[in-house]
């Protein structure tokens, strides 16, 4: 993913583009070009990386511990960011407190705005103590209150700020893309390689496994798997069981990339000049084959992570991924689940929001990226 | 083209080896067999409970044997229509399948053809007025609707659905038909319940194919032939249905094979969000309490649906376009 944004940032190169003669320019460069012209594809990068900003220092930019409970706000609706009180513009936003108050006869608890509550909303706040990564420790946090709340996204059954939540979960859901993607390319990558540069039978038993993973549903495989993990695990154990088997069956795709390429590079004149100068098969694959279509698999990657995301989503949603204590989109969305608690906090869908999000701008990044590699569209 | 077909069933033979290789493996998956469920069950609840009866509870279910003579002994009663017996429901798998399996098979042709009803046309116009208002609309809800998960669409419509109705659960039925006999009314009023999961389950599907008849169709406008029937007079509709039409199907058609897991994939989800009577809750139940001889034979029995569907969808693509018969 690194490689990627380092190459498709949209920076200063794209001012100085026109100028560079096209001819000299290397294919990277005729990527990048290529690629900033996509705007959609360019403003959903940004958002992706804003993403995993977030995602990976979801200590200090989320405003609370996510486990963080207190049952005197359970399920309150998301306090909005003000910056006007009684008609006067100030420039610090604020938010206004909220009373609950219950109903005796039904039990039901409604929350009420509060308007002589007001907290100013600030940066850089002291507030629940944190590791980052396990290493560093500290209590600064990018947002916050002194006093009061600051639940901008409403809170969850057990008084759990949502956002803070959900950041942490964009931790867990938008990784398992990239480990996902990272485990299927090795897979992907070698039995399409060796299907395609080989032929013959080894192809087509290779095929036919990928025609079979193709063509089998993959969600009721992917239940019956997770069920298989064993109870004892932790869940850092369990969520790379999840990871590991939402891989196995999803390298296909990219394996069926790579076997076209190979198919059709096979001939070329340069592999068997390489041949003939006495270089080894796995010199002839990696140094000489591989670099010329490193583009294609990057973008047929890029395609494949929204199925991952996905694919956790729906597993733990069902109850079969990850459970709590682990926080994903997915398990977020469980307790969304209850209809009757859904009608009353709406907010509890949110999450969900964030992985149409995600899976939207990877979907244009790789359509981006898979439009930009092609050497022969026209620029 | 009986040639074809039958190298093609002959191709099927091996996978559904594989397939059930696959179900038995899931069979055996979890750590401990359901005796030990089924001990810990009775512990709970602070029974007695008798080693020697456990144990002869095992060999009478042949939780005793090897795992190969196990596999063949399963593979044997499959092939006589014994699917084993659910440990948890005690009652024949194959019956608990054969009442729910209607249900899901309906929800998933159902949205079949919704997705081909919607995309086909949609594809058509957009191709035609590549880039006009409708155009962008159209690649706009396609693009949400490849990124919504099926689950979160179904828990939005359920949540319109309690909020106007009161009902938790969608159903397949209004109260007054759920035990009548089948009549026309009652066919008319699953048709009314039906399209509900039959959108949740085909959006997925449908932004896909209107993608795929979008690109195909605008790849046939700007050949030659078209240009040739235009000059000579030709109207624009009649071109339209009379040739590119034609030849942008061959690949939609062709989209029948991989479309249909991702049906059933979907059908799953969205029964089990809305409520729906069909195979999914029994198999997220079954793998839940360890029940695996169900759990096994609905991902068997999934497996296999989806592989013979494909199968039809090949034979059709090969009636359609000759050229593929003699591909295999």
């Amino acid at each position: 993913m690194t490689a990627i944004e380092e190459r498709v940032q949209p920076g200063n190169a794209t001012l100085n583009a026109e100028e560079e003669d096209l001819s000299v320019a290397t294919q990277w460069q005729l990527i990048r070009w290529k690629f900033v012209r996509h705007k959609v594809a360019v403003i959903s990068l940004v958002v992706i990386a804003i993403f995993y900003l977030f995602a990976a220092f979801a200590e200090f930019l989320s405003p609370y511990d996510p486990a963080n409970h207190d049952t005197d706000y359970m399920f309150m609706p998301p306090q909005r960011l003000r910056f006007f009180d009684e008609g006067k513009f100030q420039l610090r936003p604020f938010v206004y407190g909220m009373t609950s108050k219950m109903d005796e006869n039904t039990f039901r608890t409604t929350w009420e705005l509060d308007k002589t509550q007001k907290y100013p909303v600030k940066l850089f706040v002291r507030g629940d103590p944190y590791e980052l990564w396990g290493l560093f420790e500290g209590n600064l946090h990018l947002v916050g209150v002194d006093e009061g709340t600051l639940f901008l996204i409403g809170t969850d059954k057990m008084g759990r700020d949502l956002l803070s939540r959900i950041i942490f979960g964009g931790r867990i859901s938008l990784s398992v893309g990239l480990l996902g993607i990272a485990i299927s390319f090795v897979i992907g990558v070698i039995m399409g390689g060796v299907s395609g540069y080989f032929g013959g039978v080894t192809d087509l038993v290779i095929q036919r496994i990928i025609e079979f993973l193709r063509s089998i549903p993959t969600l009721p495989l992917w239940m019956a798997l997770s069920v298989a993990l064993p109870p004892t695990w932790t869940v850092v154990q369990i969520y790379f069981g999840i990871v590991v088997i939402l891989s196995l069956v999803g390298w296909t795709g990219l394996a069926r990339v790579v076997r076209g390429k190979f198919m059709s590079l096979r001939e070329e004149e340069y592999v068997m000049a390489a041949q003939l100068n006495g270089s080894n098969e796995a010199r002839v694959i990696f140094k000489h084959m591989l670099p010329s279509f490193t583009s294609h698999i990057i973008a047929s990657l890029t395609l494949s992570v929204p199925g991952m995301i996905l694919g956790e989503t729906a597993l733990s949603f069902i109850g079969l991924g990850l459970q709590n204590p682990a926080i994903s989109w997915g398990v977020l969305l469980k307790d969304a689940q209850r209809i009757i608690v859904l009608a009353d906090s709406p907010w509890l869908l949110s999450p969900g929001l964030f992985v149409i999000i995600a899976i939207l701008c990877f979907n244009f990044v790789g359509d981006g990226l898979r439009d930009a590699a092609d050497p022969y569209s026209s620029i | 083209m009986w040639s074809f077909i039958l190298r093609r069933i002959l191709l099927m033979v091996p996978t559904l080896m594989v397939v059930s290789v696959i179900s038995f493996a899931i069979i055996e998956a979890p750590p401990g067999d359901f005796m030990d469920a089924y001990v810990n069950q009775l512990l709970q609840q602070q029974e007695a409970v008798d080693p020697a009866e456990i144990e002869s509870l095992r060999k009478r279910y042949g939780l005793d044997a090897p795992t190969y003579v196990r596999y063949f002994r399963w593979l044997g009663n499959i092939l006589q229509g014994n699917l084993g017996r659910s440990l948890e429901w005690n009652q024949p798998v194959s019956k608990l399948i054969a009442d729910r399996l209607p249900w899901s098979m309906a929800i998933s042709v159902a949205s079949f053809l919704l997705a081909y009803a919607l995309a086909i046309p949609i594809g058509l116009y957009s191709a035609t007025r590549q880039y006009s208002i409708g155009d962008y609309l159209f690649t706009l809800i396609g693009f949400v609707g490849l990124a919504t998960p099926n689950f979160l669409l179904a828990l939005l419509i359920l949540w319109y659905y309690f909020v106007a109705t009161g009902n938790v659960a969608v159903g397949l039925f209004s109260d007054e038909y759920l035990v009548a006999p089948w009549s026309l009314a009652k066919f008319i009023d699953l048709l009314k319940h039906l399209w509900l999961p039959a959108l949740v389950v085909g959006t997925a599907g449908t932004a896909g194919l209107i993608r795929v008849m979008r690109a195909n169709l605008l790849d046939e406008l700007e050949r030659p032939y078209v240009m040739v029937a235009r000059s000579k007079g030709l109207s624009e509709g009649k071109l339209l249905v009379k040739y590119p039409f034609r030849i942008a199907m061959n690949p939609v058609a062709s989209t029948i094979g991989w479309t249909l897991p991702t049906l059933v994939n979907g059908e799953l989800l969205a029964s089990l969000v809305l409520g729906l009577p069909t195979v999914a809750p029994l198999f997220v139940g079954a793998l839940l309490n360890q029940d695996m001889f169900l759990a096994g034979s609905v991902v068997m029995i999934l497996s296999t649906l989806t592989l013979v569907g494909t199968l039809l969808s090949d034979i059709v693509l090969a009636w359609l376009d000759p050229r593929i018969r003699g591909a295999i």
